[in-house]
């Protein structure tokens, strides 16, 4: 049996609206499928399975709004067969709205009972997030994990708290209507959800800045002629390359790629590069581009403009907003010099980019008008110091000076030295 | 202005509110910088000229781009173009 859960779509998003379901009992379902459209605060977003097998029960219907890990489904593995249906518990949300707060005695008592080692397994708990179940009165056995191989976070615990708590009728038993947001509620939902999580950042995240001029002339000179005889659907943005560099100078320096989550650093082997994409009217994303490492120039430019398009129409996939390991803003567009940014949670660090300008450069002393770009970043000092961070930057800087190898480096996803998940 | 002239700006307008919806052709000006007055950014800018380059089958090399500033300038290449 496997448990079909509301993924995480980001630090900003703690719960979101089932809008359809793509499949129905009995449907047979593979790795990577869209299966269910939900709704957020961003956009409407294509939600993907990453389990084979048939399609059991659906257990949350288009209309309801549910706290993220909630079980949405649930799906028979390859050659099992549907168990009766009165072994199946109820769904956490029918549990979270009829179940009164328990009070910490019951909820020690709760503690005190023996787990089921064999529901203990499939639930590891993280040490600080049974800490904090214990503060909360949240049992954390019953509490859906969103971690790797399904733990329980500490993010899950104050979710189920939440559900538990005032905000469950809201969040639980809301009867909406399933058509998607109107731009306007979007707009205002959006903002709170920026809100949320750029607060979140402030509050948690001890930022650190540092910002070094890159010169920019063997990079726009091989760009220009890369794209000299190409017809102009294959040319490629110099935001591509800056993505592709970014992704390089990373190995040298695998504590900016990752997540700070349970109170360590948790490396990530591949580079997914939340990239921010402001909407029109306001707010923005920062889906992911994975394994930007291992992929071409000429694929992360499709991939880049593909990406785009799909923001600003408001249709996303889930892996994309789940996982940014890294994010990458380009704020040059309009004429800024630089931006230091705020870190999106649980990631450690933001990559900012202002315009590339003609700027006096001094070069083999003398003074030549050459094209720069600021380049930014904002790490968390939790899991590095600014001399890394330095080195980082000037790793970056040397990389833009060999444009060739940008185009060349193609490794394969996971050969980050040092990275391990 | 001519009826041809007249209708490549109304063609370039058409294709400039399909990346930017909210686009009213009377309160742009002509003769300023259209990335300006119409928040593009550079993924924008690229696709609008894609989509010139697929409306009307021009090409547009890339050493052009700096000549094309305004939506007069826009223009303005598309009429020497289609000649």
């Amino acid at each position: 049996m496997i448990e079909f859960k509301l993924p995480s779509l980001g630090a900003d998003m703690d719960e979101g609206t089932l809008l359809s379901w793509s499949v129905k009992p009995g449907d047979a379902v593979k790795r990577g499928q869209v299966v269910a459209v939900v709704d957020t605060s961003k956009a409407a977003v294509d939600v993907e399975i990453w389990h084979e097998g048939r399609v059991g029960e659906l257990l949350v219907q288009p209309g309801e709004k549910v706290p993220v890990g909630t079980v949405l489904a649930r799906l028979l593995e390859p050659g099992e067969v549907a168990a009766p249906p009165a072994a199946a518990p109820p769904k956490p949300v029918a549990a979270a709205v009829s179940a009164p707060a328990p009070a910490p005695v019951s909820a020690a008592q709760q503690f005190a009972q023996p787990r089921n080692a064999a529901a203990a397994a499939r639930h590891p708990v993280s040490p600080s997030a049974r800490r904090r179940a214990k503060e909360l009165g949240v049992d954390p056995d019953n509490v859906s994990g969103t971690g790797a191989q399904g733990s329980v976070t500490l993010a899950d615990i104050e979710v189920a708290a939440r559900a538990h708590g005032a905000a469950a009728p809201v969040a639980a038993v809301a009867a909406v209507q399933p058509s998607p947001a109107t731009a306007l509620d979007r707009q205002k939902e959006m903002r709170k959800a920026i809100a949320a999580a750029m607060s979140r950042s402030k509050r948690e995240i001890p930022h650190y800045y540092l910002s070094e001029t890159i010169p920019m002339q063997a990079a726009t000179a091989w760009l220009q002629q890369r794209n000299e005889d190409l017809p102009i659907t294959e040319r490629i943005l110099p935001a591509v390359l800056l993505l592709k560099a970014v992704t390089l100078a990373l190995r040298r320096t695998p504590e900016l790629n990752g997540f700070y989550r349970d109170g360590q650093f948790q490396p990530s082997a591949a580079v997914h590069a939340g990239v921010a994409i402001s909407l029109r009217g306001g707010g923005l994303v920062a889906p992911a581009i994975h394994d930007v490492g291992a992929k071409s120039l000429e694929q992360l430019m499709r991939e880049l403009a593909d990406l785009v398009k799909r923001a600003r129409a408001g249709s996303l996939r889930s892996s994309e907003m789940s996982d940014p390991t890294i994010t990458v803003t380009n704020l040059g567009e309009q004429g800024v010099e630089s931006v230091f940014g705020v870190i999106y949670p649980p990631q450690v660090a933001l990559v900012g980019f202002g315009s590339i300008v003609s700027r006096p450069w001094v070069q083999n002393g003398e003074v030549r008008a050459l094209p720069v770009v600021e380049a930014t970043l904002a790490a968390d000092h939790r899991a590095s110091d600014g001399h890394r961070g330095a080195l980082f930057l000037v790793e970056l800087r040397e990389i833009l000076q060999r444009p060739q190898s940008l185009a060349d480096a193609c490794a394969a996803p996971g050969t980050n030295q040092g990275a391990q998940t | 202005m001519s009826a041809d002239r007249q209708n490549l700006v109304e063609a370039v307008l058409t294709l400039l509110r399909a990346i930017a919806p909210e686009v009213e052709a009377e309160t742009l000006v002509p003769e300023r910088p259209l990335r300006q007055q119409v928040d593009l950014d550079s993924m924008d800018w690229l696709n609008f000229l894609v989509s010139l380059h697929e409306r009307f089958g021009v090409n547009i090399p890339e050493a052009d781009y700096a000549g094309l500033v305004t939506l007069k300038d826009v223009v303005d290449y598309l009429q020497a173009k289609l000649g």
